[in-house]
């Protein structure tokens, strides 16, 4: 048996067979694998890492675009063009936080959008890719061949995604303080940042399992559907552009989005980030935040291991 | 009866079918395999036949609906993560992770088998170079073509030593060169002591490579053996096909003179073709072709198969294999 030279041109080496002496090299000098659980959740992180340093330019881009344009138009363009556009909304939330002065729109905003930013990269991170992994080549079974068994896969895709999420909020932070026209700077005043972090993770937990749940549910072909049924009503209907005490003036409506897990990320930041403004009580989000991560996290683990096991 | 035989694979009565909304499906009817350590097992049969749905099942992939089956000793339902452990796999897609590059695709395949990074980068480096794909260790595995990303798929499949190899459909839509060197491939793993289990529905690879073949359709084994007891089990009978342009008469053995002719096992006929099983096939072709130009029928093709897996599945199923 003879094998083609190690520089030979890639035609060449196309067909090259490899010696026998070296296969048995191969076979009889490799590594004893010795895999346990937490090594191989690390190495499927540490994969995750690696994709995401890759394509860091584009996911950037896809993080700031959307907050920036926002808070653009919303803190700077609109000021400037109608001073009293926005005060409507601002006015009735601060008369019902009974907050004295003036609440500008940006400070509605900046808990809003991080919220709105942790829903979108949480779905973006688990739910695309998990879609393409499960149409056309089946590329699921690359890691659902690792020696864990298949839930753990699923936690895995849960925290990778909740990494991405989070990473995507705070990269809002910093956008909706400081893009704002003059005097329009939003009330931002963190007062327990132990608090904040601890709603962020599980924001970033509870977007994550969505995504994975979504992402077993999906079918391929109507993924455009995620954004008029899920995305658009989950963000117009999440108290992004206002706070949820302000919708006591359409009492129904504001029962109703109670079941929008949105709803609960925007009040929790709100609640920390800008607690001049009315908010919900803590209790009630930190409740639906854990609650809607675990329900979630479980259906999702469980869609998920019934799609890779057929 | 447990797993524990010594043997590298081992089914019992191992079924699945799918619920679907028409009613069930049986994909697998309860098969019996035994391949034994060190050994060449093909599974042949044509498409939709169960053979990915059994390699599946041996993989932890798919949950049986009923029976056994152990891998390397070890309970494929019981102990799906200890099979994980023991099996190399090469799927019949393009499972390799788009988003990595061809040595990342070992790097990270080797950090999930629990080996450290350094460890990981150096088998990786290990397998392109035997594989000859070194100087494609940076290019993104979707830049692959068709029979390197198979070769990187078998390398992957390697990272970790497995006790078995299972290969789906390893040269389906490959070319012909391609296929015939992985077939080297194989040959070079096998003689190095690898237990492999192949899936093909390539009557010629199984018989070019596998040492034991059984023979599937339907989600049924019809016959396992050597490809030469397969031959000799079934009569190793040569299969003259010969159609007509209109239908053939009824009494087409007495027609013909086949009825006497000594090696003759048995005729057929249906529709417009004559089909005769038989062990010494000289003249047979010519009398066929006589008989009929008599008879007012005229050939529109004949076909004459020699003792192969061809003739067996003939043989076994009726009707003829389809690819």
């Amino acid at each position: 048996m003879t094998t083609t030279t190690r520089n030979a041109p890639a035609e060449v080496a196309e067909y090259g067979v490899p010696a026998a002496s070296e296969v048995a090299a191969l076979i009889s000098n490799a590594p004893e694998p010795r895999p346990t659980l937490l090594r191989t959740f690390n190495a499927m992180m540490a994969r995750e890492f690696r994709v995401l340093r890759r394509n860091s330019i584009s996911l950037f881009t896809r993080a700031v675009m959307q907050p920036l344009l926002f808070v653009f138009v919303f803190a700077y363009v609109f000021p400037k063009i109608g001073g009293g556009f926005m005060l409507g909304g601002g006015a009735a939330a601060s008369s019902r936080a009974g907050a004295a002065g003036s609440i500008n729109f940006a400070t509605i905003l900046v808990p809003g959008l991080m919220a709105s930013m942790l829903l979108m990269q949480g779905i973006m991170a688990v739910t695309f890719p998990l879609v393409m992994e499960f149409s056309w080549q089946r590329t699921i079974e690359d890691r659902a061949l690792a020696p864990v068994p298949i839930r753990v896969l699923a936690i895995q895709k849960i925290v990778a995604g909740a990494v991405q999420s989070f990473l995507g909020a705070c990269i809002v932070f910093p956008i909706v303080l400081l893009v704002h026209a003059a005097g329009q700077a939003p009330h931002v005043h963190v007062t327990n940042w132990a608090l904040f972090a601890l709603i962020l993770v599980f924001a970033s937990l509870l977007t994550a399992s969505l995504g994975l749940l979504l992402g077993t549910l999906m079918d391929p072909r109507k993924m455009q559907m995620l954004f008029a049924v899920i995305l658009l009503p989950a963000t117009m209907l999440g108290c992004v552009y206002y706070p949820w005490s302000a919708l006591h003036h359409i009492r129904w409506l504001q029962i109703a989005i109670l079941v929008n897990p949105m709803v609960y990320m925007s009040e929790g930041l709100r609640a920390v980030l800008t607690p001049v403004l009315g908010h919900m009580p803590m209790w009630a989000v930190l409740l639906a935040l854990v609650g809607g991560t675990v329900v979630f996290g479980y259906l999702g683990t469980r869609t998920f291991t019934k799609r890779v096991l057929n | 009866m447990t797993g524990d035989t010594g043997l590298a694979i081992r089914t019992e009565d191992l079924r699945k079918t799918y619920t679907a909304k028409g009613g069930d499906v049986p994909a697998v009817r309860g098969i019996d395999l035994a391949v034994s350590q060190g050994q060449f097992f093909g599974l042949l049969g044509p498409n939709g036949a169960g053979k990915s749905t059994t390699i599946s099942m041996l993989t932890t992939l798919v949950l049986p609906t009923g029976g056994r089956a152990w891998v390397a000793g070890v309970d494929v339902v019981a102990d799906p993560v200890g099979v994980k452990r023991r099996i190399g796999v090469v799927t019949q897609n393009n499972t390799l992770d788009m988003q990595l590059t061809v040595a990342e695709n070992l790097e990270f395949r080797s950090r999930f088998f629990g080996l450290s990074p350094r460890e990981a980068s150096r088998r990786a480096a290990q397998l392109l170079e035997v594989f000859g794909m070194a100087d494609k260790r940076k290019s993104m595995s979707t830049d692959l073509s068709g029979g390197q990303a198979k070769r990187l798929l078998i390398a992957r499949a390697l990272v970790h030593r497995p006790d078995v190899l299972f290969l789906d459909e390893p040269t389906a839509g490959l070319d012909p060169q391609t296929r015939v060197n992985l077939w080297d491939i194989l040959r070079v793993l096998h003689a190095e002591g690898q237990t492999i289990l192949l899936t093909t529905h390539y009557m010629e690879e199984a018989e070019a490579l596998c040492e034991q073949v059984s023979v599937m359709d339907h989600g049924q084994i019809l016959a396992s053996g050597t490809v030469n007891e397969l031959k000799e089990g079934v009569g190793a009978e040569t299969v003259i096909t010969v159609r007509y342009e209109d239908l053939v008469p009824d009494d087409v053995t007495a027609w013909a003179g086949l009825a006497d002719r000594p090696g003759v096992s048995k005729v057929e006929s249906e529709g417009d073709h004559v089909r005769v099983f038989t062990r010494e096939p000289e003249g047979v072709l010519g009398e066929l072709v006589t008989a009929g130009s008599a008879a007012g029928l005229t050939v529109r093709d004949a076909t004459q198969l020699k003792p192969s897996l061809e003739t067996v599945f003939l043989t076994l199923t009726g009707r003829e294999y389809r690819e």
